[in-house]
């Protein structure tokens, strides 16, 4: 490995825009995360982290700007290069967005018998694997994911993540809608995961305790742009006053000002 | 004022017309975009075979009772109005060339508009509505192939199996109403039927339904992709894909019948 190519970031966005008719939703996020690192993108409802997400993964296109991807331009990728460049990625979604007439493991096995072209002996004998990784037992393979609760269908979901051991993984508000036992347990399994296979996580959440868990460096995306990053160990110091207020959940301050939230307070 | 209502009138008639225009150009570049998806591998082999079980195997109750039941009121139908005319003989000609040449296809299509087209979109809409496509995008599975191209693969090579069994039945249906109700001999019922009957009569049919086919899948699936959020967006997707296949077919079946008959 040549020594330029260990700063190369993972993940790389630059003046990224998109808008919808005339709803701007990104206006020129500047993004970067490392090999290896754990970046968690914080903010409230609404400012676009979905969005963004969806801009790396090529489901959206960007209207302006460039993303790469461990060096590479992808902005505008499409096609069989697009699939190429998707076994890169794992992504838990924030519904976790299981197939619901496949049972569990080839849930988990989907990427590897489509993605890979595994046997599907093969491939069921890794989701069993992964199922049993995240903590479920290995009977729950063959259910479907309607008989499993949220949180179990969480853990499938991130088992499916993991399953093709990808080098990026997003993690889509990966606590949403979890008790804050099931979360902490998510988030273990989250931080335990990405270690073990060494990838680069990009999580986006409004959850100040799995963001604090999970990450090495937090961002915070407000009005469509990244108005701070910085490591997480700074979070509690970091002198801006949106960062303050949005990390204590605080109703008062220059986000409830003018946003969204004062808007919807006099409509 | 009258003035500002001619505008308005105006607006909202140029507005719709752009709506449908952009419209037919999306389902246009969609229709353009799943054929070449039918051509190029990889394929889904298995999930296709599924979905001729789904569409194809799983329509016959419906497009059998359909087509029994259309023979059989056409007989009846016929016969109160040939009876007056002294013209009974032509009910066997009637049953057999309304059924293969317009009745078969158009009821079968419609059928399975309402059965197979609402089931594709509702489905559709649901896995675009909790992010299944978008996670079978992050899965390296391209959605046109693995969910679009079997609905509609399926769909055209089935529609045209489903109407020539409703062929079949369809004409027994005017056979036992006029052999048993209306006391027409067997042998000169069958006669007058294989008479009649020319294979560019069932073949037209046949490509009517395979049209057809076409339409009712891909319009369950153009809506089910575009679907709207929640719950409504997929109800008001199922709705779109069954009106639009519906008259698309009716469309088309006149179109079809002019270059096929002029």
């Amino acid at each position: 490995m040549s020594a330029d190519s260990k700063n190369v970031p993972m993940i790389k966005m630059s003046n990224v825009k998109k808008s919808f008719g005339d709803k701007h939703v990104l206006r020129g996020v500047n993004l970067e995360v490392q090999k290896g690192e754990s970046l968690v993108v914080i903010g409230g409802s609404g400012t676009g982290k979905s969005v963004l997400l969806k801009n790396i993964l090529g489901i959206l296109e960007p209207d302006e700007g460039t993303i790469e991807v461990d060096g590479e331009v992808t902005t505008h990728v499409r096609g069989r290069a697009r699939v190429e460049l998707m076994h890169k990625f794992g992504m838990l979604f924030q519904g976790a967005a299981l197939f619901d007439s496949l049972p569990v493991w080839e849930n988990v096995a989907f990427g590897l018998i489509h993605g890979e072209k595994m046997s599907k002996a093969q491939a069921r004998e890794i989701a069993i694997e992964k199922i049993q990784a995240v903590g479920l037992s290995s009977m729950v393979a063959d259910l479907f994911p309607a008989e499993l609760s949220g949180g179990m269908q969480k853990r499938v979901g991130l088992a499916r993540a993991i399953a093709t051991s990808p080098q990026i993984i997003f993690f889509d508000e990966p606590t949403t809608g979890l008790d804050p036992i099931m979360a902490d347990v998510i988030n273990d399994l989250i931080c335990q995961s990405v270690k073990e296979l060494g990838a680069t996580a990009l999580s986006i959440t409004h959850d100040m305790a799995s963001a604090r868990k999970i990450a090495d460096k937090i961002a915070m995306i407000y009005e469509g742009e990244i108005i701070w990053c910085g490591d997480v160990k700074e979070l509690d110091n970091s002198g801006n006053p949106y960062v303050e207020q949005f990390i204590n959940g605080r109703a008062d301050g220059p986000i409830t000002k003018h946003s969204d939230y004062a808007r919807k307070k006099t409509a | 004022m009258p003035i500002a209502f001619v505008l308005n009138f105006l607006e909202s008639i140029g507005h719709s017309l752009y709506g449908l225009f952009a419209s037919i150009g999306r389902i246009f570049i969609f229709a353009l975009k799943a054929v070449s998806h039918i051509l190029m591998p990889p394929f889904f082999a298995r999930i296709t075979l599924k979905q001729f079980m789904d569409i194809g195997f799983y329509s016959l109750p419906v497009v059998g009772m359909t087509a029994l039941f259309t023979g059989m009121v056409l007989a009846l139908q016929s016969y109160t109005g040939f009876t007056r005319f002294n013209a009974e003989n032509a009910i066997a000609s009637v049953v057999v060339l309304s059924i293969t040449r317009e009745l078969a296809p158009v009821l079968a299509g419609l059928m399975v508009a309402g059965r197979v087209g609402a089931a594709i979109a509702a489905e559709i809409g649901t896995m675009r509505v909790t992010e299944q496509i978008d996670a079978l995008v992050t899965l390296s599975v391209n959605p046109f192939k693995y969910l679009i191209v079997p609905r509609i693969v399926a769909g055209t090579l089935m529609l045209p199996v489903l109407v020539l069994i409703g062929d079949i039945i369809g004409i027994m249906g005017g056979y036992l109403v006029s052999v048993h109700a209306l006391d027409f001999s067997v042998g000169s019922y069958l006669k007058q039927t294989y008479e009649v009957l020319e294979s560019a009569d069932v073949i037209s049919g046949l490509v009517k339904a395979a049209v057809f086919g076409f339409i009712v899948t891909l319009m369950g699936c153009y809506h089910g992709f575009n679907s709207g959020r929640g719950a409504q967006g997929v109800g008001a997707a199922t709705t779109n894909a069954v009106v639009s296949a519906s008259i698309l077919i009716l469309i088309f079946n006149y179109v079809l019948t002019q270059v096929f008959f002029s």
